[in-house]
């Protein structure tokens, strides 16, 4: 192998490429440089346009399609409304609000979507293609918090808001949190704080629990903040396992939990691997058995219909948390569940709730401030109290960008009235009960100005 | 005592399942010579045909639920719960065990319309083109699935009297603490069943003897005047069969989806190399060596001797087979070297 | 070796970094002339060139180069975290790194050939991908990927300038990596890349790896000892992976364990086979067309189908969007595999092919005109 003795010739080559991308590079416009805007420019900022565009950003191929698409179905939604198209849904009952329902400052809202594969490296250069060639001025979606947090970093980066679709770890609004992401979804610790009393009520104070923890960031977080909760009430932790991600068949992981005198069965499982350590659990007769002269239990606690709809009978008596469900009977809820049922036919998933939320939260407080500028728009997001959104009374701490609600412990229901109605809530748990310290995760938000 | 034998059962049962998968596969490599990356799809689409039988069974009177008014939601009744009673009620009941008959027509269909239709273009060209159109193939089987069924998985449920488990240890005088599911052990033994079946077909007949010439030496079979190509045709259809059988038989276990295929494409790919190519027993033989390692490595004993072994044991078994036996455990010389 | 160096090879050249120099002209009216998807591009064909040097050449199929990508990743994220900001020593030490890590996997996996190598590199990848997605989390933080964070060393540049608030970016002596500049960043790689491969091909070290692919028994026999030139291959297509790798990182400071999945190394698989394996142009050309299908393609939607649509009678419209809808947008993957299977049923030997066929076609379509045009004369 030599290249020794070619000459001018692949000198002089060379040196006509390095010239031309030299000069290709110089010529490049500026104004893509970061960092390039004087006082008051920012980057996609909409001027005088009439209207403006912003990007949804959800899985639409890969294990969470189906969630993608109902995340996309309220975004469709949120559009219409906040354009003053339909029935106008939750902006009839959020307070307060600023809306017109003539779009955002007068300008029409259009939107860009997206296919995230809920991987990081397709999510960020699906955000970055709207970013950089449909110049949204916000972006928004996803089903993962490994994807959230990628995303919100890059929102950092690139100086454009991104608003969290569903992402339950802890990371997202703790370690990880930044200045551009926001989050409405609720988080593994308050589902933790809000399972606790419900399990001490329905199990005791004397229980012995068995983890299977999905071996990633999402599942360590949560089994954490359970066994925190559940060592605070006296209850023994077992043993804590970890599962590979889409390990498919858990025999090898659920057979050692028969005889290993747990009698509490935690799954800190999401979607696919959720629903079939579920549907195995109940298969090598976890639920039917007797330990230490208590009926042996099964918790699941982060749950999602669109997940007990792919686990069946499984789920049946099975107590998890929530962030929102169709059934709730609030104002907001109802006229929510109203506007989605009429354009679709079915309701919808606590997915596209949140995510409905966020869109229309991003419009309100581009309203407030008067301005697309996002520093400002953060500024007003941040610490903004409202209600009528289907959680009762909200806030989005200003600490850590998390929003502060009531969170829903539910139950899969035994004898459903319907296709959809496979959740019962059990408790609406107050906001109080659920809030924490924002140090104890640390992180650091980041500063205003991309 | 007890854990050592229910992850020994584990094990099997795992092995089960890909060596079904592997079989099919192995039997296509050593015929046709085709390397078949939607052999996965094969398997998703009989689990598949489960979920369609078991719609079909429950189509259902719908009575709207007035108490919701925003959309409509129904409660749903089954008409042949309706027409029969309790007879209906076992049907559905039934549904996949059902299924198989429906799965054995169907798939030997979609074996003999892949391979007339596409596969046989493909015997004389590279493994790389195979590779790409077979791919290519298995999305669009599986986006077609998708567009169908959606992307959430499709619970199937076992028939209700085998739901449960089985006290196995008082089988064997025990004690109490050995249960295992009936429907794992029943899909172990369908397991066995299917794997004697495709060997005494391969090995007692005489259609099967052709076969096995074909795969030493096509050419020679065809100058003797038989009409191999036909021969093939069966053979990728018993392929696809055993798959969708495979396929159909595990939903109870794991709520079939669009892409469960692709999940277990890899997997197959490395059982049947390990196995060694060309080899069905070999296939047959890494099929439950693989599954019984992998229960075994997710023991915590040994997960908090070695962290993340369960995680790399099927990878880490197949490297060293691979280089203490060149050719995997059974692989003929030369066979895709 | 000069007379190996033919003017067409120099033709070549010339109109291969013109053509990538003016990507972001000619891709515009594609929807493809934004940043992010031309430094895609340029990346993605530096990976599928590498990886046609082992496989176009040897004939050798790896399906774990996805492996060399992710360690490059990560090799160049940490020597941001640690070192600096500046681009070259995370490129370097990402090229380097894969180097080493190739030269590791490929001194065992060569030991087999065939499927066997196939499935040894496979392993290896996929063991790399569990063990990164997570026991190795300290190292690769996991789902999360690696990212900056705000307490990172930094050491070197800690020398020269004060910690800001926000996290810094990747720079090349004070140009920012983000956006055009990044991509020309990326496109001069590629096309020294380009050439190194031509130079390779050309070689005697390219003929004897071509001897190999034909007949390893007989290159043996004629007394080489085929394994160090197959394991040069190795290490060098991993380094390009490698290089392919720490480019993302430095166009966007983060790397993700899935990089290293085996869909990934399947992917590099696919565009080197759709474009045409062993041709010099065929595997940039393949990693372009699935790249602009993962990230234009599935951005279509209803609303963006009607305005495509728009010159068309309201009807006509409606009718149009209804079919096209299933294979965009959602449908990105159904229109992809679809078009893998049209492809190598028509062309035998992928896009390359079709060119062929195109401008042999074109050829004679001229050729029998001028005849004409004599025979007239």
């Amino acid at each position: 192998m030599d290249f020794s003795d070619s000459k001018l010739t692949r000198r002089s080559v060379l040196k006509g490429a390095t010239a031309l991308a030299g000069t290709a590079a110089a010529a490049s416009p500026a104004f893509f440089i970061k960092n390039a805007w004087a006082a008051g420019q920012f980057r996609n900022d909409p001027g005088n346009a009439k209207s403006v565009t912003i990007g949804f950003n959800v899985p639409q191929t890969g294990a969470y399609a189906d969630e993608g698409a109902d995340e996309l179905r309220a975004y469709k939604l949120a559009v219409q409304h906040i354009n003053g198209e339909g029935d106008g849904g939750l902006l009839n009952t959020m307070k307060p609000l600023s809306l017109k329902g003539n779009g955002i400052l007068g300008k029409k809202l259009e939107y860009v979507t997206g296919d995230t594969q809920t991987k990081s490296d397709a999510a960020r250069a699906s955000a970055k293609r709207m970013i950089e060639k449909d110049g949204v001025v916000m972006f928004s979606g996803g089903s993962s918090s490994g994807v959230a947090i990628a995303q919100q970093s890059l929102a950092q980066e690139m100086g454009v808001i991104f608003m969290c679709g569903l992402t339950h770890s802890n990371d997202t609004t703790g370690k990880d949190k930044r200045r551009y992401g926001f989050r409405h979804f609720f988080n593994a610790y308050m589902s933790g704080a809000a399972l606790g009393p419900v399990l001490e009520k329905e199990m005791g104070k004397e229980r012995r629990a068995y983890h299977l923890t999905a071996d990633y960031t999402w599942g360590w977080t949560q089994e954490e903040s359970i066994k925190n909760t559940t060592e605070k009430l006296g209850w023994q932790t077992v043993n804590a396992v970890k599962t590979p991600l889409g390990a498919g068949d858990f025999s090898q992981y659920i057979t050692p939990v028969l005889n290993s005198g747990a009698d509490v069965l935690i799954l800190n499982h999401y979607g696919k691997d959720m629903i079939n350590s579920l549907t195995q659990a109940v298969q090598f007769g976890l639920r039917d058995k007797q330990v230490n002269g208590k009926n042996f239990e099964i918790v699941v606690p982060l749950f999602s219909r669109l997940m007990a709809q792919g686990a069946g009978d499984n789920i049946k008596g099975i107590l998890g948390s929530t962030n929102w469900n169709w059934s709730l009977q609030d104002e907001g809820s109802k006229a929510f569940v109203k506007s989605f049922g009429a354009a679709y036919g079915f309701p919808p998933s606590q997915a596209a709730h949140t995510c409905y939320v966020q869109t229309v939260l991003y419009a309100n407080a581009v309203e407030m401030a008067g301005t697309f500028f996002p520093p400002e728009v953060i500024k007003s997001l941040e610490g903004f109290e409202f209600d009528g959104m289907g959680n009762g009374p909200t806030e989005y701490r200003a600490a850590d960008h998390q929003c502060f609600k009531n969170v829903l412990v539910v139950r899969g229901k035994q004898n459903p009235s319907s296709q959809f109605d496979l959740l019962e809530v059990v408790q609406e748990v107050p906001r109080s009960q659920v809030e924490y310290d924002p140090k104890i995760f640390g992180g650091e938000l980041g500063p205003y100005q991309a | 005592m007890d854990a050592i034998l229910l992850q020994i059962l584990n094990g099997l049962d795992k092995g089960g399942a890909y060596a079904l998968i592997a079989l099919g596969l192995t039997l296509v490599f050593g015929t046709l010579g085709v390397v078949n990356f939607a052999h996965g799809a094969l398997f998703m689409l009989g689990a598949f045909c489960a979920v369609t039988l078991q719609q079909l069974l429950t189509i259902s009177k719908r009575v709207k639920d007035e108490s919701i008014t925003f959309f409509d939601a129904y409660k749903e009744t089954p008409y042949l719960e309706i027409w029969f009673g309790d007879t209906g009620k076992t049907i559905i009941d039934f549904s996949v065990p059902l299924s198989i008959l429906l799965a054995i027509p169907v798939m030997l269909l979609i074996g003999f319309v892949m391979e007339r239709g596409l596969i046989r273009f493909f015997y004389k060209r590279p493994h790389a083109e195979q590779i790409l159109v077979t791919f290519g193939l298995a999305i669009v089987l599986q986006e077609v699935i998708k567009a169908q069924f959606g992307a959430n998985p499709v619970p199937q449920a076992a028939p209700d009297f085998v739901a449960g488990s089985a006290d196995i240890g008082l089988w064997f005088g025990l004690g109490e603490g050995l249960v295992y599911p009936w429907w794992r052990l029943i899909y172990l033994g369908f397991a066995a069943v299917v794997i004697t079946l495709v060997f005494s077909f391969l090995q007692f007949t005489t259609y099967g003897m052709v076969v096995r010439a074909g795969m030493q030496d096509r050419e020679t079979v065809g100058l003797l005047g038989i009409n191999i190509q036909r021969r093939f045709t069966v053979v990728f259809g018993i392929a696809a069969v055993v798959a969708g059988l495979a396929g159909v038989m595990y939903t109870p276990i794991l709520p079939p989806d669009y892409h469960m295929g692709m999940d277990f494409l890899v997997l197959s790919f490395v059982v049947v190399v390990v196995g060694g190519m060309g080899s069905l027993p070999g296939a047959v033989a890494a099929g439950f060596l693989l599954g019984i390692l992998q229960s075994f490595s997710s023991m915590n004993e040994i997960k908090s001797l070695i962290p993340g072994i369960d995680q790399i044991i099927l990878y880490l078994v197949a490297v060293v087979i691979l280089l203490v036996r060149p050719r995997g455990l059974l692989g003929r010389r030369g066979v895709m070297e | 070796m000069a007379q190996l160096w033919h003017r067409n090879d120099l033709l070549l050249m010339g109109v291969f970094t013109l053509a990538v120099l003016a990507m972001p002209l000619w891709l515009a009216p594609f929807g493809a002339g934004y940043p992010d998807l031309l430094q895609k591009l340029a990346i993605y064909g530096i990976f599928a060139i590498g990886f046609n040097i082992l496989f176009g050449l040897t004939g050798y199929l790896s399906f774990g180069h996805a492996a060399f990508l992710g360690v490059g990743s990560y090799a160049a994220v940490w020597s941001f975290k640690l070192f600096t900001m500046n681009v070259l020593p995370a490129v370097l030490f990402g090229t380097l790194l894969a180097g080493v890590f190739a030269a590791l996997i490929g001194f065992i996996s060569l030991r087999r050939s065939g499927i066997y190598f196939s499935i040894l590199t496979l392993a290896f990848a996929q063991m790399s991908y569990n063990l990164a997605y997570s026991v190795l989390t300290p190292i690769t933080n996991g789902e999360t990927g690696l990212q900056l964070t705000q307490s990172d060393p930094r050491i070197i540049d800690r020398l020269y300038v004060e910690a800001t608030s926000g996290l810094p970016s990747t720079e090349l002596f004070g140009l920012k990596m983000s956006g055009y500049p990044g991509f020309y960043f990326c496109a001069a790689i590629l096309i020294i890349a380009f050439f190194f491969s031509v130079r390779i091909f050309n070689s005697p070290f390219g003929v004897k790896l071509l001897a190999i692919k034909s007949n390893q028994t007989r290159m043996g026999y004629t007394g080489y000892n085929t394994r160090p030139y197959l394991l040069v291959a190795f290490v060098i297509s991993g380094m390009y992976a490698g290089l392919a790798g720490s480019l993302l990182a430095v166009t966007d400071p983060l790397a993700g364990a899935e990089r290293m999945q085996w869909t990934a190394s399947g992917e590099v698989v696919l565009m080197t086979i759709l474009g045409g394996a062993g041709t010099l142009i065929g595997p940039l050309l393949g990693a372009g067309l699935i790249k602009y299908f993962e990230n234009v393609f599935s951005a279509y939607n209803e609303a963006v189908l009607h305005q495509i649509f728009a010159m068309l009678p309201d009807w006509l419209q409606s009718a149009m969007v209804f079919v096209v809808n299933p294979f965009v947008g959602e449908g990105w993957h159904l229109t992809l595999g679809a078009l893998f299977v049209l492809i190598v049923i028509f062309l035998p030997g992928g896009i390359m092919e079709g060119i062929r066929r195109l401008s042999s076609l074109v050829r004679r379509i001229i050729a029998r005109s001028r005849r004409d045009g004599l025979q007239a004369a």
